[in-house]
């Protein structure tokens, strides 16, 4: 037995080409899950961090209470926080989603509030004196100064959103982890590493790509370091 | 019987409490899982990101590393380490000091480069040698940010124990992992509700030892606010 799974292991090889090409199908459903999922859970996530990213950095009461709330969150592990949600609402997407979108709010919140803060004073009493109300002076002022910050926050919350979306595959909900899970129930590593390598390229790809909206979205902030 | 119930039964049952599945063991064996692995990681991060911060260059290996650091899922991490080093305890180690690392290296390296280069000046200009600036001017106001990203691996490094489990360790993911594979939602609640206490246990106290090794003079809200902010930007 013990001489049969040495030979085993010496024989199975870090990636075997025939699998892959004959999983073809297996492999871009795992990688659109894994997107589907990352975009949803990005997507919500600033959704909510908005309002209450501007919620926080407006009351200063409001921002203890805000930023403790998702940094607890934040701390739970994801497993026993999808683990926690499963009496709740089952081994579902909504669960997956749940506890990913908690895990995006308090980089969010945080980068929001950070980039709101930076706005210089004088640049907001010079729009307060060019006569724009309060609202346009958010957003036609406030907002795309703190773009920056904003984006920044939106590419470490994607980048780490696609690391968790593995572990959803515990929870049955797909992506790559699924890959990963195969290959560590069956100790065969050729869906370990394809499992791996598309997530991280999945998120590189991300980043530079968010980097490359941030750049067209903030032309004048061009030639000073990335934040 | 309500779940809530259900899972204050489970507690409240002395056979969950004692032997080698029992909660007792289980916590011992996370945080001693967690520990080691801390401990050893920091004795590899920390030098590096301090010495690179402290001559100032190779400043791009600092963030690169921690680029790339997250990027990698944890959970590919630890799978790759039981194809190395086989399951159990090893792997489980293995995967621990990677993935705690990459924060340290950051931190440390931000902490030091952060230091205003007035007050170094100011240090030299008083007379003070190369090792002298660093130990007592340097290290003490890079000791936040330092200890920032001391608190960001150890609570990856807790959290990533917790799947362990799957490769054969113990620990509270057992409760999980196991709970998952026979749908006992119980078990599987009980042991996610122990996780996330030991979690913020361990994010709570290390905040808490971050604000004591903020030396008295830089000691403020702000700054506290802007530590936690830089170190989850730079994690």
């Amino acid at each position: 037995m013990l001489a049969t799974g040495v030979v085993g292991a010496v024989e199975d090889p870090w990636i075997r080409w025939s699998w892959v090409s004959g999983h073809v199908p297996v492999i871009r459903e795992a990688l659109t899950q894994h997107i589907e999922l990352t975009v949803i859970a990005v997507g919500v996530g600033l959704l909510i961090a908005i309002p209450l990213g501007l919620l926080a950095w407006r009351q200063r009461l409001l921002r203890g209470p805000i930023f403790s709330l998702t940094g607890i969150l934040y701390t739970i592990p994801s497993l026993a926080l999808f683990a926690i949600l499963i009496p709740f609402t089952g081994l579902t997407f909504l669960t997956a989603e749940i506890g990913l979108v908690s895990y995006t709010l308090l980089i969010l919140i945080r980068n929001i509030v950070v980039g709101m803060d930076a706005v210089p004073l004088e640049v907001r009493e010079a729009a307060r004196g060019m006569g724009y109300r309060p609202f346009a002076e958010l957003l036609r002022v406030d907002l795309p100064l703190a773009l920056p910050a904003i984006m920044a926050g939106i590419r470490i919350a994607t980048v780490t959103t696609i690391g968790l979306v593995t572990v959803t595959a515990l929870i049955g909900e797909g992506g790559l982890g699924s890959l990963i899970l195969d290959g560590l129930i069956r100790d065969f590593k050729t869906p370990l590493v394809v499992g791996t390598l598309l997530s991280v390229v999945l998120a590189i790809v991300a980043d530079v790509s968010l980097s490359g909206l941030q750049r067209l979205v903030t032309p004048w902030s061009r030639g000073r370091s990335a934040a | 019987m309500s779940f809530i119930g259900q899972v204050l039964q489970w507690f409240l049952d002395g056979s969950h409490w004692q032997g080698d599945f029992g909660i007792p063991n289980r916590l011992f064996e996370h945080v001693y899982m967690s520990a080691a692995s801390l401990a050893v990681a920091a004795l590899i991060a920390l030098p590096i990101g301090i010495t690179i911060g402290h001559i100032g260059r190779w400043g791009n290996l600092a963030i690169n590393v921690s680029n790339v650091g997250r990027a990698v899922p944890s959970f590919a991490l630890l799978v790759f380490a039981v194809q190395l080093v086989g399951i159990g305890f090893w792997p489980a180690f293995v995967a621990l000091v990677a993935l705690g690392i990459p924060p340290m290296v950051t931190n440390s390296y931000i902490g030091m480069r952060e230091v205003d280069a007035d007050v170094r000046e100011a240090a030299k200009g008083m007379g003070m040698r190369d090792r002298a600036v660093l130990w007592q001017v340097e290290l003490p106001i890079a000791a936040p940010l330092i200890m920032a990203g001391v608190r960001t691996s150890a609570v990856n490094i807790v959290a990533t124990a917790t799947l362990a489990a799957l490769v054969a360790w113990g620990g509270l993911g057992r409760f999980i992992v196991d709970g998952l594979a026979q749908r006992d939602t119980v078990q599987l609640f009980a042991g996610a509700l122990l996780v996330a206490l030991l979690s913020i246990a361990v994010e709570v106290s290390l905040t808490g030892l971050q604000r004591i090794t903020t030396p008295i003079g830089l000691r403020s809200e702000t700054t506290t606010q802007e530590v936690r902010s830089t170190s989850l930007s730079a994690a």
